[in-house]
């Protein structure tokens, strides 16, 4: 029996109390699955993301992760150690004063020494392309390679899911194409917020919609 | 007034300074934790130092290390500038308002030797310790001197506080000039009245709900990559020959300062 990876049981959800965000939502996530999520601003895509790794509870609902029903804080951590959520913003993502610190900050926090760290980072930047980004200062980068060393940092941790927030907003042309081949290519399940028709082509395998809290009939591509 | 001044790669913000890539040199080549500390011993024996000769001597060190960092002259002599400015206001001040030997007198004021003396005084200390500190740390990228201070002792805390406001300041710095720029173009303009001042309020404001609201992201962000707490340092410094010596030609200098001054 194949489990879905991640599996949200009506879920719901609400900042304030009058006007809920989710409203008994409900959504697996397949193992290989490239889910696109899209819905208009506001609609609770970020939330639904947040949800995922516990750094919002929900008000109503199941959030199963690996088959396990996930609820305190600790069921989370396990779950954030094998799923990784990439920011809308980059600037909320990288915090390290360089590039290299920064990516290896999460291979640090699951244990490994400082040369394991640091091949694990120098390897991830390769694979993006950022070759000689290590010691680069994470402010100074342009808004293109900040998007990308914001993947770099979650995908050192060589995570099972990845769950995408808006990852093309914002990109110029080039910038937006570079994205989407190197998104194309991973071997990883995603789950893919976004607006951009061009990436959820390349990128996604099935598309649902999250309309008044609640998701809305999936699209499968070929 | 470009919309462009903030644009955060151009490095050219003038706020980053201290980011701008510092010429190579011997200093440079120095262990960061050897020149935090050293910095710090002759900056504190400095401040005992009440006689001239070793005074002059540590003026003397302080411009043989401005002239090993490669530092154009010209703009650290510009820098000085304010900060002897003010030495000399205080120092003729001082002059006045010390009772004590006459040396001259300047219409109805007495300039006294010991007011004098002692407005010398401060101002060498001030030249020697500013230089110093110039060559030492101002040569060092403000990251590293995060790790230099977190390997001498200090409280991990206090080194991440240091660490993210490098990483962030210049994140506010983007947004403060965002909204300057939004209210610049619905026609605000700066007067001494209330709703100036109002505004001023609001600005400073924001900036601090959102500097919050990014700080709580920030974290969440640092969760998910699995933060609980513990830091890790990336840098592993490696203590070289050069680091002895210059440690033993600090310790030297102080020394002598001492012994000058004693004697």
């Amino acid at each position: 029996m194949n489990d879905p990876l991640i599996q949200l049981k009506n879920l719901s959800f609400a900042y304030d109390a009058e006007r809920p965000v989710l409203d008994g939502l409900s959504l697996d996530l397949q193992r290989g699955q490239r889910l696109g999520l899209i819905g208009g601003n506001g609609s609770g895509k970020t939330t639904l993301l947040h949800l995922i790794v516990g750094l919002i509870k929900p008000r109503s609902g199941r959030v199963v992760v690996f088959g396990q029903t996930r609820s305190g804080e600790r069921d989370f951590k396990e779950v954030r150690r094998r799923v990784g959520l990439v920011f809308q913003d980059a600037d909320d993502q990288l915090f390290c004063p360089t590039v290299l610190e920064d990516v290896a900050f999460g291979p640090r926090n699951l244990g490994c020494s400082i040369e394991e760290a640091r091949e694990s980072a120098v390897t991830t930047l390769r694979n993006l392309g950022l070759e000689g980004f290590e010691n680069r200062v994470t402010y100074r980068l342009s808004g293109g390679e900040k998007r990308l060393v914001a993947l770099a940092t979650v995908l050192a941790m060589k995570p099972d899911v990845l769950l995408l927030d808006e990852p093309g907003g914002n990109l110029d042309e080039t910038s937006r194409a570079r994205l989407t081949e190197i998104l194309a290519s991973l071997p990883q399940t995603i789950l893919l917020v976004t607006h951009e028709p061009e990436l959820l082509n390349r990128v996604a395998t099935d598309v649902v919609r999250l309309e008044n809290g609640a998701v809305k009939g999936t699209t499968s591509r070929p | 007034m470009g919309l462009g001044r903030h644009t955060t790669q151009s490095g050219q913000a003038g706020l980053m300074d201290i980011f701008t890539p510092q010429p190579a040199s011997y200093l440079r080549e120095l262990d960061p934790r050897v020149r935090v500390a050293c910095t710090f011993a002759f900056a504190l024996a400095v401040t005992f130092l009440s006689h001239l000769p070793s005074l002059i001597i540590a003026l003397a060190t302080g411009a043989l290390l401005t002239h090993l960092s490669r530092k154009p002259w010209k703009r650290i002599l510009k820098r000085t500038a304010v900060l002897n400015l003010f030495l000399l206001l205080l120092g003729l001040s001082l002059a006045v308002s010390i009772p004590g030997e006459i040396l001259y007198l300047v219409g109805p004021f007495m300039l006294s030797r010991e007011g004098l003396t002692l407005g010398l005084v401060i101002l060498l200390r001030a030249n020697a310790i500013l230089l110093t500190v110039t060559a030492l740390l101002g040569s060092m990228e403000p990251p590293n001197l995060g790790f230099a201070l977190y390997r001498l002792g200090v409280p991990a805390s206090f080194t991440h506080i240091l660490l993210f406001m490098i990483r962030y300041i210049e994140v506010i710095h983007v947004e403060y000039h965002r909204l300057r720029d939004a209210m610049q173009t619905r026609a605000f303009e700066p007067a001494t009245n209330l709703h100036t001042f109002r505004s001023f309020g609001y600005l400073i404001g924001l900036l601090l709900v959102r500097s919050l609201d990014r700080s709580n992201r920030v974290l969440a962000a640092m969760k998910c990559r699995g933060f609980y707490g513990r830091y890790h340092v990336m840098q592993t410094l490696t203590w070289e020959r050069r680091d002895t010596s210059f440690t033993v030609a600090a310790i030297l200098v102080v020394l002598v300062m001492i012994v000058l001054e004693i004697m």
